[in-house]
């Protein structure tokens, strides 16, 4: 493969003769591989190497951004962005301070999930596909492995030079089953980064998954109507995510004067006990770096304690602009990309509560598990769940067919009465903004009880 | 690309290589100012061998790398698939016009000048509207070759203009928006502002939903949003080959209202998925999915079709793997009435332009619910205003079993969609 450190060599040194208010560079060259099925059978297997790059460039508070993947002619490269930015620039150029980092960031954390074989891959996919194949009335099942290895070299015209690698896994299994025309599903998601350990041994949950979506046949849909409902870890943690994870991005809000005024720091959303937490400093989870795509490095940042707004995510210009400090929020999934403002690893943290103590008052209400899927307005936000059961006299009772259930940030999050002592992160999800998808975050949450959540039916 | 065809064919029975290359020129407006210009080249290269009978797989982005390009694939060919088909041999294409040079020659000051012109038309009428504007222009050059002396090449242009308007009053927010893209510059603001105004003029007032059945009319951008991700995992070969199609065995069937007509179509002249060829090689065509109301056929790529006993349709897509059936243009057959005939039709019911969260449900089996993100509260014939924290769930076999009506006049949704607004008695509302 092309050798990256040596063009980062080149290009340190060749932006310094270019007049722009800030340039960086990233470089970057990945490796991946993935397996599908579909059915019993294998479906594809492929692998992938790639190698590219962008320049970025601030003229009077315009960007300019160039990306390819042909490392050639990259003065010229550095002019275009540079030239597309001083179109742009109106105004003065704000970024918030950081002190210039050159570091090599030792690989060790993560392990290279592409040294391991394809046939030791295929070998445990066909396991867990043997089981799935196991349950009767199963009519078909997805199964999708990813893994990659990257490394990232960033540099800027304040002297920063980064070096960092990350590797990435993730595991979708999914059971269909069908029935007179029924069709319904269950899925399990999974990911790690990196360490292949963290999807072996799950044939009991694969097992239970595959069962569970032969149940949803003979499953009723809940009634449209609002209900207390219970969330566990892994959808609480995709709830904390859409409903309030992005409005805290600074990037909707810091040339927005109304959403400024209504994301006003101190003010309230929830009761004491809620606290919400971004922070990419974790070790070893999918959302976690030790520098942003823009070198800044990451910290952990509260955005919800004891119920009030206390910080939000920065970008080095959100933060400016806004004049608040940098949080090392800005990433970007690949070299085609610039860095946007991003979550990391975003959570709740876990209060006193037991799951037994949370359902125990609730007459009737909707025990609501597992991740489907999630989205959001800013302001409304969506999310569905997996797995659903009623709650009856505060016991889980009969299985429903997958719920979505719905919410406004503004009331949603004051109504969350109960938090749990359980915190879960959960790694299987990717986020999408802006064009850019999957990107690994991970998301986590204790159980948690929210009053009057719309949940929609027949 | 020669050489890598050559160096493949020494260690397998067959090969193909494909190799696409873009450049994209994005202009982005944030907070009603031009904020942003990016160009955006890329280029990957991609090698199926067929190996023992097995398909092996890889793609890079560094052209010059032929030889780990091709070990690559032949260590994946040790577990891939087993092929089923035939790679196409040589043949003709149809002549669909997909390039225009007034693209590529579209200088950026003039893109810059069309998402200011936008944004002035949106914000003159709504003074305190915060808009993020896009104006991008993309070269697509694509070519395949294969062991068996097929060629295939195109090279297409694609022009898109967008809005999102946010409107924000205390802590209720509005959200508006549209998107329109072709195959030659979009020189006319005002077609895209038409559709955000509209949406402003509708949603000027708060109106509220109850919790109960409702009639239900989808517009263009909230059919497109809310029945077609369903319809389109129902009409892939692959889905129906496994079994998990609900309309799998119902090829002739009556399923849906005989009023719909569905068909996929890459034939169209400047669309931004047209082309000549699927990205196998295999001709375009038009291919008729519901005819009446019948099930009419589904969507094949050339190892689907084998595996199914029948031809590929030209549907093959590659989305960085292996092809993949999937639709490229989808035109929904326009009715008789018109949009205004059926809001005064209603007693009480909603209009749907967009719905949240509707793909997140199991649309495998045609389910949808999502929060209404715009839609509007209909009440005696007229629309009142827009309704919020409102749910509505469906199923879309049974919504569009018996549609009450078809609107005349079908729009273009994001440039690959185009049809009318959709008529239905009615759907489950859930509200707060």
């Amino acid at each position: 493969m092309t050798d990256i450190q040596a063009v980062g060599r080149q290009l340190a040194e060749a932006i310094k003769g270019f007049s722009a208010d800030y340039i960086e560079a990233r470089l970057e060259e990945s490796q991946k591989s993935y397996i599908t099925y579909r059915g019993r059978e294998l479906e594809s297997v492929g692998q992938s190497t790639a190698v590219g790059g962008n320049i970025r460039a601030l003229v009077k508070g315009g960007w300019g951004f160039v990306s390819f993947n042909r490392l050639s002619d990259l003065p010229g490269r550095i002019e275009l962005a540079v030239k597309q930015a001083t179109l742009v620039g109106r105004e003065e150029s704000k970024l918030a301070p950081v002190k210039p980092i050159v570091d090599i960031v030792s690989p060790e954390i993560d392990k290279n999930p592409l040294a391991i074989p394809l046939a030791e891959k295929k070998q445990l996919l066909d396991e867990y596909n043997d089981i799935i194949w196991r349950t009767p009335k199963l009519q078909t099942s997805v199964i999708g492995y990813g893994d990659s290895h990257k490394k990232v070299i960033f540099l800027n015209s304040s002297g920063s030079y980064i070096q960092q690698e990350r590797a990435d896994i993730t595991l979708r299994l999914s059971a269909v089953a069908a029935e007179d025309g029924e069709v319904q599903q269950a899925n399990l998601s999974l990911g790690s980064r990196g360490d292949f350990k963290s999807i072996q041994g799950l044939q009991q949950p694969v097992e239970e998954m595959a069962r569970h979506a032969v149940e949803l046949l003979s499953a009723p849909q809940v009634k449209g109507r609002e209900y207390t409902v219970v969330l566990d870890p892994v959808l609480a943690g995709v709830f904390v995510h859409e409903a309030f994870g992005h409005l805290s991005e600074s990037d909707f809000v810091y040339e927005n004067d109304r959403l400024r005024e209504i994301m006003v720091l101190g003010k309230k959303f929830g009761r004491p006990e809620l606290n919400i937490v971004d922070s990419a400093a974790l070790p070893g989870l999918r959302g976690s770096y030790k520098y942003d795509d823009e070198g800044v490095p990451a910290i952990k940042t509260y955005l919800i304690k004891e119920g009030k707004l206390v910080g939000r995510l920065h970008s080095r210009e959100t933060a400016a602009k806004m004049n608040e400090a940098p949080t090392g929020n800005a990433r970007a999934i690949n070299y085609h990309f610039p860095p946007i403002v991003r979550m990391t690893n975003t959570y709740i943290e876990p209060s006193s509560a037991s799951f037994d103590e949370i359902i125990a008052d609730i007459k009737e209400g909707v025990y609501a598990k597992n991740w489907f899927g999630g989205t959001t307005s800013m302001e409304m936000f969506t999310f569905s769940a997996g797995e659903a059961y009623m709650i009856r006299n505060g016991k889980v009772a009969e299985a429903l067919r997958p719920v979505v259930l719905t919410g406004n940030v503004f009331t949603t999050l004051n109504n969350i009465d109960a938090i749990g002592n359980d915190l879960e992160m959960n790694q299987g999800g990717g986020c999408g903004k802006a064009g850019q998808m999957p990107l690994p975050v991970s998301n986590g949450s204790p159980h948690i009880r929210i009053r009057q959540c719309l949940v929609g039916g027949r | 690309m020669e050489n890598i065809l050559a160096q493949a064919k020494k260690v397998a029975e067959e090969a193909e290589v494909f190799m696409v290359s873009a450049e994209e020129t994005p202009v982005q407006f944030e907070a009603n100012r031009l904020k942003h210009i990016q160009t955006k080249q890329s280029t990957h290269l991609a090698l199926r061998i067929i190996k023992e009978g097995r398909l092996g797989y890889a793609t890079t982005t560094e052209t010059g790398n032929a030889h780990s390009l091709v070990d690559n694939a032949m260590e994946t060919a040790k577990f891939g698939m087993r092929a089923k088909f035939e790679l196409p041999s040589p043949t003709t294409y149809p002549q669909i016009d997909i390039f225009d040079p007034a693209v590529e020659s579209t200088s950026i000051e003039k893109m810059g000048k069309l998402g200011q012109e936008l944004i002035a038309l949106i914000t003159e009428h709504t003074p305190d509207i915060i808009c993020e504007a896009m104006v991008a222009k993309e070269i697509i050059s694509l070519r395949i070759i294969n062991s068996r002396g097929g060629q295939a090449s195109y090279k297409k242009s694609i022009f898109s203009l967008g809005i999102i308007g946010s409107l924000i009053r205390g802590t209720d927010m509005l959200f508006v928006g549209e998107i329109q893209s072709s195959g030659r510059p979009l020189t006319q603001p005002g077609e895209v502002a038409k559709v955000v105004l509209q949406q402003l003029e509708l949603a000027r007032n708060q109106a509220s939903a109850p919790t109960k059945q409702l009639p239900v009319i989808f517009t263009p951008r909230g059919a497109a949003n809310a029945l077609i991700p369903s319809l389109m995992m129902a009409f892939n070969g692959k889905t129906v080959l496994e079994g998990a199609s609900p309309i799998g065995n119902k090829l002739g069937k009556l399923v849906f209202d005989p009023k719909l007509w569905l068909w996929d179509d890459p034939t169209i002249a400047y669309r931004p998925h047209s082309r000549p060829c699927d990205d196998e090689g295999i001709p375009s065509q038009r291919t008729p999915l519901i005819e009446q109301g019948k099930v009419a056929s589904f969507l094949y790529d050339l190892q689907t079709a084998a595996l199914a006993g029948t031809r590929s349709t030209g549907n093959g897509s590659r989305r960085g793997g292996l092809p993949t059936p999937s639709p490229t243009t989808l035109i929904i057959a326009p009715g008789k009435t018109t949009f205004d005939e059926m809001v005064s039709d209603i007693k009480e019911g909603l209009v749907i332009e967009q719905l949240m969260g509707a793909e997140q449900g199991n649309i495998l089996g045609g389910d949808f619910s999502g929060n209404v993100l715009l839609g509007y509260k209909v009440e005696s014939g007229k629309i009142v205003g827009r309704v919020k924290n409102t749910m509505v769930s469906g199923n879309v076999y049974q919504i569009l079993k018996e549609v009450t009506a078809i609107g005349s006049q079908a729009e273009w949704v994001g440039g690959v969609v185009n049809t009318p607004p959709i008529y239905c008695p009615r759907l489950s509302v859930a509200s707060k």
